[in-house]
Order: C-alpha cells, then structure tokens, then sequence
C-alpha cells in the first residue's frame, strides 16, 4: 500500500503536497518495469518483432534501389522484366542471376541490397552447393532441402508465428472475457446454462476437428486461426467469469446500480477493468501457447500451406534431414529463445499484478 | 516479576517504522488493554509477542517469563506459541480452518503440545467447549466451523486458545465482529476465564467503552508509540496527553435538526415482505423471508435510525425500498408519490438520482481503476449530460469542497485516500446527483472513532443544507443516537418497536430493545 494523503484534519487552505498521481495500471507497469529480466526481455521481443514486421527490406531477393542507365528503379515494389535490364526474357528479373547483377556495376550503375537476398520462397537457381547446403557466406544459416535460405525463413516464420499468436490470443481474449463476463455478471440460470454449453464444447476433439476441416476447406492462415479461436478461448473465460462473481457483489457495484447505470454501462466501466487481471497475466503465455499450437501443427502438416515461411515446417525438414544439422539447431534456437522472452515477460507481469507482492 | 516486559520495542517493515519504543508491562493475572486507531500499531506489537509479523525487523526486547523470546529460535518459538501464549482473533471465520471440525482443531492443539492421546484429546475439547458455554458440546465438537454462529465460533476459538492453560492470552478485538449482545457474552466468558485459569489477558481494542468495562490496565497507543499507560479507572477520569482527551472525547454527539413533521412523505411502505427463495436440490426451492410485513414512512429532512443486528433484515429493508435488492419484494413502495414498486427499470432511471446509497465499506464502494472525478462525475454523465465535460467537472469540484475534501483531487484514485476521506468520496457521489433520500448503510462502521464523528457532522450539515432525508441502518446504538429523529428496532426480519428516537433509545418498552440498550453499555458487565 501506498501512503495516503491525510488531509482530513488538516484546514483547506494549508498548502497542497502531493505526489503526482499514479494510476493503478501505470503502478504495474511501474512495477513491472522494476523486474529487469521481464522489462529487457520485453525490449528484446519488441525490437525482434519490429524487425521481422521489417522482414521485406532486410531479407529479400529483389534489390531496394537500383540507378540504371540514369533511371531510379525500384524493384522492391515494383517487378521488372529482365528485358529492361538487357535480358533476353520478359519474365520478371531474377535478381541472383550473375548476368543481371554484372549490368548493375558497369557504366556507373548501382544498385542497394538487403541485407540479406533472400526472400523466403527465394530459389537460388546459381548456387553452386548441392541443397541442404550448409552454412556459408552466401547463406548464413544454409538452406533447406529445396534450396532456400535458412535465414529468410526464420525471419519470415518468426514473424507470422508472432503475428498469428497476436491474432489468436487477440481473439481468444475478446471471446473468453465476453463469455466469462456474461457468465459471471449475471449468475444464476445464464451461467448454469452458459456453463453446460462450454462442457459440451469443450469436450469436442480439437486436433481431429482440424484434421477433418482442413481436408475439407483449402488449409490456410485464416482458416487455422479460425479453428484455433473457436477453442482457444474457453480457459480463460472461467477466470473472467470468477472474477465477475466477486466483483459484482462488490459494493461499488451496487452503488453504479443506484446511480442508474445500465448492466452493459456497469459490466464495461466498472466489473470489466476490475477483472482483467488474469487476463492481463495470461497474456504471454497464451501467446507462447499460440505459436506452439501452430508450430505443432506445421511440424504435423497440417497447418499453413507449401510456401509459407513456417518454424514447425523447418522443424520438420530438420528431422528428415538430420544431417543438416543447421535447419533444425538454428530454428530450435529462435523457438526457445522465443517462447523464453515470452514467458519471462509473462512472469515479470504476474509479479507486477500481485497485489500481496509490496512494490 | 512481570510475566511480561516488553523493552524499548521497534517493528519495522523495510523503510517503514511501524512501532517505535514501547515498553510495557503485564503482571500474572492482569488484564492489559491497548487502544488506539487503526494504524496505531497495537495489533503489530500484539503480534510481535508471537513473533507472528512476517518480513519484521525488530529491535528492543520481549521478556516472557524471564526469557527473551525475540532471542528465541524459531523451534523454540512453536513451543511457546499456543501453549503459554495463545491468541484468539477479530473474525473467527478466517482463523479456523473450513476443513476441520471445531472438535478436531482444539484436539490437534492438545496433541502438539500436551502429547495427549486422540481419544483423550477429544474428549478433552468437548470439556473445554462445555467450558466456554457452548450448548451441545459433544454435538458440536464434530461440526465445521461455518456451521456454528459468529458466537459460538468466537467461543470454539477460545476453547482451542485455553486448551494448553497459557498464562497469556492475546485478544485481537475479540468482539469487533460479533453482534452487541453477543459481545457482552463473550467478555463475560473471558472474564470469567481469566478469573478461573488465572492469566493473563493482553486485550486489543478501539472500542473504549469495552475496555473500560474490562481491563485493569489501559495502554493508549498513537502512530506506532506507547504515549500513555495508567489504570483503567485513572485514566478515564484524568487523561494526560491530549490524544487520549481527544480519543474519549469523540464518542458520537447529537448533531440533528429539527423535522417539519407537517410536510407529506418523502418514501412510504406499506407491507413489505423481502423473501429469496433459496434452490434445495435441482428443483426443490425454499423461500426465505429476509423482511416480513414491514411499514414506514420518511419525511424530507428526517432520519429514519434503522436499528438491529446483523441478520435482522435491515439491509436488505434498505435496498428493497431502493428497488436495489435481488429479493422478491412484495407491498407499496412509493417515493415523491410515485409508486416505485410498479415501476419498470426503465421508468425508475430518472428517479435514481433522487434516491442514493452510501455503503460501509469505504474500500469497496470505490472502483479501484476510477479516478475520483470519473467516480464523482459518473451519475452527472448519465442523468444530467446537458452539463457537457466542463459543468460535470465544476460539478464533481463542488461536491468534493462540500465534503471537505480539495477539489483538485478529483485526478487522484481511491487508494491514495484513506478510510475517512473515501467514505466522504462516497457521501460526494450521492450528494452531486443532489437526491432527496439518501440509504446510509452503516456509513460509520469501518470507521475510527475520531473520523467518525466528523463524518456525522458533515452529514447531519448536509441534511441541513439540502434537506435529505436520510435512512440510517447501523447496529450502533451510539451513532443512532447522535443521528436520528426516529426509529426502528428490528430483529429476525420485524420491527420490534419504533418511535421517536429519544422515547425508543431512553425508555424502550420492548425487552430486546432493552437488552440491545444494555449491551451497547456494557452496563451489565460485572467485574
């Protein structure tokens, strides 16, 4: 507990100290910012997320300027035939081609590459290492069994793993503190039907669900976080839905009610910012939860289709290729490292939400 | 020799100095009572005897019986607790274990430190709770404690604290819990403990009417000092510092104006019957009558005192007659002449604002994640947003100033507030909606004594200002006293009696009002 202002006896007119005030969500996240370990690996996540959403400039097989012949080209966003860069074809530039790249240093041309030039579906058609090739200064972490850089499908997998586990604890969160909200809130017969509904629900056989679905509907992204959400969403909503019955009976409860609000008025501004709490703190770990379900699902097949970039596809390539030791140790390393910055961050955050802890 | 001397005693909680330099002493057989306000340290250093504060720093020294049990080891320690210093608690509920019978408890404490038998330590515990009154001790040595009353659980308490005949018996506002009438029985039953076994009682308290009827001894403490130790009697008639003077000086004071008893009521009822059906089984359902034929009537700018104990139906009297209660209720109810009871949730929107609640609990009555201005302003947003942001915001200002408090902490949240300034947070939050009827539910309770009396005054100035009429629910006789015009005893959902305030509070005619009255006074607490 902090201090309290006693002012009670003091006469108004005496001078007003006060510390600034602090609200009760900016005090966790004072807090949390006090746990090292959770606060940089919440740096870290969040400047490796800023960086794969920048997958496209650092890692692709397209050039990001290039002047020739007097003219800025910009092939990042824009497909060139190769015949605009002297070529025999009108098929888009291949960028990797030596003819093309040897047209880029003559007669004062340049061009700017990625950092990396790669992209994730990128078939290096001049490599001159049988696929998996190892790893090498033209591909630092190798390439796969179909030729394509290790780096690049990191890059990209990392980030549609993340985004993915966003969208899916997104859609859980929304879904679960909406039941658990009605449930809790107004008791009695909604939650004893409500909570029927989600035993029957929640008894049905996920995987074989999405096995089934994904023969019928073209497997995709959209479809997989659809599945996902229509299960995912159901722990979390008997916390909410405790947390509801303490507070609904709380006297400020009572007391909006005698104000005249209306329950929607009351569940949002009142119950609602009370009860987020394990919400708040199952956060990471529902996204690291997230992107294990989608991982384990890739690695079976049965998730995104052929050219996504994808950590449970490389995964899998790794155990059919166990020499290539490179797929399966660098895309082992990025999941752990991953799901360990998620989970010391949702660490630091329950610490910060428990209330018992003296800050 | 003492048989306890606390020396130069400090508590502290990392940065925070919660007991500073007390030195007391307690004599074989004396009763020793400390006092002060919430916040004072009484219960810390009560609990430092123990040992029991967790994540403390100590300094000083705790001699019990000659040995210094801050030296002791922590082994050492569980020797002396509960077997020559035992303590009983404030809420009975939370210091027994749900799990375990009554019986089962009290046997365990015999078994750790008496080295008794099962079978013997059983039949040890159902002598004890004979002992402390309980009727049935046999039955009710097997039942858990939720199936006892907060009485008979406050006496399973200290049968399982004499269990080992400790010399000391720590009380943590034993009765602070507990219903007047009951109280009275529970200090009588430790007085005439103490006077059996002999021992000790170290009695923390705020209430000083009680320790003037119990202890040999009164300690006053403030703000983590020992400021003041005399004899009980020494100290009520010639108090030396002036927090003591200002501590017995604040016991509530009539602080009520006259009433028009000519005007039309303000809130009528007639028969109102509050049930809830309670589900026995999957379709089986009983009916509880909470409230039985109950009739009565408000005047604008009186107060109603609504007296009883806790189960006697008052609450829920209140928020039936605000149409705020999940029972079913039955009979007229109607406010400003309109029929409230018929009246769809809807229809009743735009009356709410006539009609306010203030609850007892300053600490749950504020949403914890709403600045005060949100908290304050909410009502004005809904029932009156013709005012727009700023009018609200002059609006909740006012209403703050009224209270006492600094407009310009209308930014601030509840829990930089403390108890006192929260509940006058509260009294804003139904004053700016400028109602006719405000349901004071035991506005007071929770409160120190010294905060309490102010916080009558601003009530019993607010009722004069805008002439409120209050309903005032409380279990204390005192603050009824000091409050209301008229009023009404109620008990097991009836009115017992009712009537003009100092007929009823001076010369009761019922024999409950009389024994609640009694109660209230310690009067028949003998020593």
């Amino acid at each position: 507990m902090s201090a309290t202002i006693d002012t009670m006896d003091a006469p108004l007119t005496a001078p007003l100290q006060l510390s600034p005030s602090v609200s009760p969500w900016r005090r966790i996240w004072l807090r949390f910012k006090q746990n090292r370990r959770g606060y940089w690996s919440l740096v870290i996540f969040g400047i490796l997320f800023v960086l794969s959403l920048m997958a496209e400039v650092l890692s692709n097989d397209k050039p990001l300027v290039v002047y020739y012949n007097g003219e800025y080209l910009f092939p990042i966003v824009q497909d060139y035939p190769e015949t605009r860069f002297g070529g025999d074809f009108a098929t888009p530039a291949d960028y990797l081609d030596p003819f093309i790249e040897d047209q880029f240093e003559r007669d004062g041309n340049w061009a700017i590459y990625p950092i990396n030039r790669y992209s994730y579906d990128t078939l290096n058609y001049f490599a001159t290492e049988p696929n998996p090739a190892p790893p090498s200064a033209e591909n630092w972490l190798g390439t796969d069994d179909r030729g394509r850089d290790v780096v690049a499908r990191l890059l990209y997998g990392f980030r549609i793993s993340v985004l993915f586990g966003l969208a899916l604890t997104a859609t859980g969160v929304v879904l679960g503190v909406f039941a658990g909200a009605i449930q809790g809130y107004f008791a009695g017969r909604t939650d004893l039907i409500f909570q029927r509904v989600l035993e029957i629900w929640g008894s049905m056989p996920e995987l074989y669900l999405l096995i089934i679905f994904a023969s019928i509907f073209e497997p995709g992204i959209g479809l997989l976080l659809i599945l996902l959400s229509l299960f995912g969403w159901m722990g979390l909503s008997d916390y909410v839905r405790a947390d509801f019955l303490r507070n609904r009976n709380l006297e400020y409860v009572q007391a909006a009610r005698a104000i005249g609000l209306s329950n929607w008025q009351i569940i949002w501004r009142h119950v609602l910012p009370n009860s987020l709490t394990p919400v708040v703190t199952f956060l990471p770990f529902r996204m690291s939860a997230a992107i294990l379900a989608l991982t384990s699902l890739d690695f079976l097949g049965l998730g995104v289709p052929p050219p996504t970039p994808s950590l449970g596809e490389l995964l899998a390539q790794g155990k059919n290729n166990l020499d290539a030791w490179w797929i399966v140790v660098s895309t082992f390393f990025v999941l752990t490292i991953m799901l360990l910055l998620l989970t010391n961050i949702g660490d630091a955050l329950r610490n910060a939400l428990d209330v018992r802890k003296k800050s | 020799m003492s048989l306890l001397e606390v020396r130069n005693l400090s508590v502290a909680f990392g940065e925070n100095r919660v007991v500073d330099d007390v030195s007391l002493a307690i004599e074989p057989g004396e009763k020793f009572a400390l006092v002060g306000e919430s916040g004072s340290g009484k219960t810390v250093t009560a609990y430092s005897i123990l040992r029991l504060n967790q994540d403390a720093r100590y300094g000083g020294s705790i001699l019990f019986d000659g040995q210094d049990l801050l030296k002791k080891t922590e082994a050492q320690m569980r020797g002396v607790r509960g077997k020559e210093i035992a303590m009983i608690f404030q809420e009975p509920m939370t210091a027994l274990n749900p799990l375990y019978t009554v019986g089962n408890q009290i046997a365990e404490v015999l078994m750790l430190h008496e080295g008794l038998g099962a079978k013997q330590a059983a039949n040890r515990a159902v002598e004890l709770l004979d002992k402390t009154g309980i009727p049935e001790p046999a039955r009710r040595a097997l039942a858990y404690p939720h199936e006892l009353s907060g009485g008979q659980r406050q006496r399973a308490m200290i049968a399982m604290a004499l269990a080992c005949r400790p010399k000391l018996l720590i009380a943590d506002e034993p009765t602070t819990a507990l219903d007047v009438t009951i109280q009275v029985q529970i200090l009588e039953l430790l007085n005439q403990l103490q006077r059996e076994e002999n021992m000790a009682v170290l009695m923390i308290s705020h209430d000083l009417n009680l320790v003037r009827h119990f202890a040999d001894r009164v300690g006053v403490m403030e703000q983590g000092r020992l400021i003041e130790t005399a004899p009980t009697a020494e100290l009520f008639a010639d108090p030396r510092e002036p927090y003591t003077r200002k501590l017995l000086a604040s016991h509530p004071q009539r602080v009520v104006g006259d009433v028009d008893s000519e005007q039309l009521p303000l809130l009528a009822c007639r028969d109102v019957t509050c049930a809830f059906s309670i589900s026995k089984g999957l379709f089986r359902k009983d009916r509880f009558v909470a409230v039985h034929e109950t009739t009565l009537e408000l005047r604008p700018g009186e107060t109603l005192g609504v007296v009883g104990e806790s189960g006697s139906g008052k609450s829920t009297l209140g928020m039936a007659l605000l149409r705020l209660s999940a029972a079913q209720v039955d009979g007229e109810i109607s406010f400003i002449g309109k029929p409230v009871s018929a009246m769809s949730r809807n229809e009743l929107r735009p009356l709410r604002a006539k009609m306010q609640v203030v609850f007892q609990d300053p600490f749950a009555s504020l949403s914890p994640r709403r600045t005060i201005e949100q908290t304050v302003g909410e009502g004005l947003a809904l029932h009156k947003p013709e005012l727009g942001r700023d009018g609200i915001r002059e609006a909740v200002g006012q209403a703050l100033a009224e209270v006492g408090l600094r407009p310009e902490m209308m930014t601030r949240y509840p829990h930089e507030f403390s108890g006192g300034q929260r509940q006058r947070i509260a009294i804003a939050r139904a004053l700016v909606l400028k109602p006719e009827l405000i349901l004071l539910d035991e506005p007071t309770s929770s409160l120190d004594v010294s905060v309490q009396q102010q916080v009558l005054l601003l009530l019993a100035e607010l009722q004069r200002k805008y002439g409120i009429a209050y309903l005032f629910i409380s279990h204390d006789l005192a603050v009824i006293r000091a409050m209301a015009h008229r009023v009404m005893v109620m008990k097991e959902g009836r009115v017992v009696e009712s009537g003009l305030a100092e007929d009823v509070l001076s010369n009761p005619k019922q024999a409950y009002t009389q024994r609640l009255l009694a109660a209230a006074t310690y009067s028949t607490l003998v020593d």
